[in-house]
């Protein structure tokens, strides 16, 4: 292999959403989870379930099955840890998936203008055509969100600051 | 060579707040934003109706001195489907005398998470932010959250006329029940 096709490969995390599989670039995932309990509280925002505790971090869990396979995931899931882009800001979302993921190398094909938004390209992987996702725009949140004054105030003024470690994944 | 010093923990400030629930639905508020707690039955003795389109988690006011307050029932404003509660927790500084089923316990937290950013509507006024307590995640309510400036407004102008109603005495509030917090 050539030093200019190595160049051209990338790193994907396959997953699985039913009998589907797709790809997120793997510099954009943390780490897969096993099931576990997911908070439910009021909220108005679709896609979002919930969230979970993982590693003292609340991570909310944006279920995308519907959007990409027309249904929700009903089976025993893991959680695919990734991580979602809102301007200069980076969280961690939990990504119900089906089963396991796997780690390749592919070359991407870019998205034409005629792909869904949530298209960030393709790749070809085992005799498969596979999305590369857009999690922008397949996740809720708005880029043009400015904390409330009073969310400033309070966590800095009552409460220890959490590190900048925990404050970015 | 020798072990280094341990780190001395630090004094991880805290916040008291009150765990309390609507039907099923657990919230944290900060203690300090708590005036009173009072038997809703108490407080809507002497309330009086109000009606303001498309603000239907408000059905009742009371006057307090110069203070109107309304009392705002908790499950219509998260869209929780349980009745009103039995408790009012009149909001420090603010209007709202918030109706809720009970109050679970009071704790302290040491830290908020704030809201992660893929929660994009109603609930970024709803909460403060998130809070983890005995494994368990609570959000945690923003006092001045229940009722928007707008809504204030078409509020106050669906309140009745003065003489459309009997004031409060502050005597008779004097002789009130309630249980002032801090």
């Amino acid at each position: 292999m050539t030093v200019s096709a190595d160049l051209e490969l990338k790193s994907f995390v396959l997953l699985r959403l039913g009998e589907r599989r797709f790809a997120v670039a793997a510099d954009g995932t943390a780490e897969l989870v096993a099931p576990s309990r997911v908070f439910r509280f009021p909220h108005n925002t679709a896609k979002i379930e919930g969230v979970i505790l993982r590693r003292g971090r609340i991570v909310p869990v944006c279920d995308i099955a519907e959007t990409l396979i027309g249904k929700y995931l009903t089976s025993r899931r893991f959680y695919l840890i990734a991580l979602r882009h809102y301007g200069q800001r980076t969280e961690w979302v939990a990504l119900p998936v089906t089963g396991e993921c796997e780690l390749i190398n592919a070359e991407l094909t870019p998205a034409s203008p005629s792909d869904e938004p949530h298209v960030a390209g393709w790749l070809s992987h085992g005799g498969d055509v596979i999305e590369v996702l857009n999690l922008s725009a397949l996740t809720p949140g708005s880029t043009e969100f400015f904390p409330h004054p009073a969310t400033r105030e309070q966590l800095g003024a009552h409460l220890t600051r959490p590190s900048k470690g925990e404050a970015r994944p | 060579m020798p072990a280094p010093a341990p780190i001395k923990a630090g004094t991880l400030r805290s916040e008291q707040i009150i765990l309390f629930r609507i039907g099923e639905q657990l919230f944290a508020l900060s203690s300090s934003s708590v005036q009173e707690v009072r038997g809703a039955d108490s407080l809507s003795g002497g309330a009086y109706e109000v009606s303001a389109p498309g603000i239907d988690k408000v059905r009742q006011f009371v006057r307090r001195g110069g203070n109107t307050l309304f009392l705002v029932s908790g499950a219509a404003h998260f869209g929780l489907s349980a009745p009103d509660g039995i408790l009012a927790f009149v909001l420090r500084n603010t209007r709202t005398a918030l109706l809720v089923d009970s109050i679970e316990r009071m704790t302290a937290m040491t830290r908020l998470q704030a809201l992660p950013l893929s929660f994009c509507h109603e609930e970024r006024q709803w909460y403060r932010g998130l809070t983890a307590l005995d494994q368990t995640v609570v959000p945690v309510v923003r006092p001045e959250g229940f009722l928007s400036g707008e809504e204030l407004m078409m509020l106050d102008a669906a309140l009745p006329s003065p003489e459309a109603f009997i004031e409060e005495t502050e005597a008779e509030e004097d002789t009130d029940s309630g249980a002032e917090l801090n």
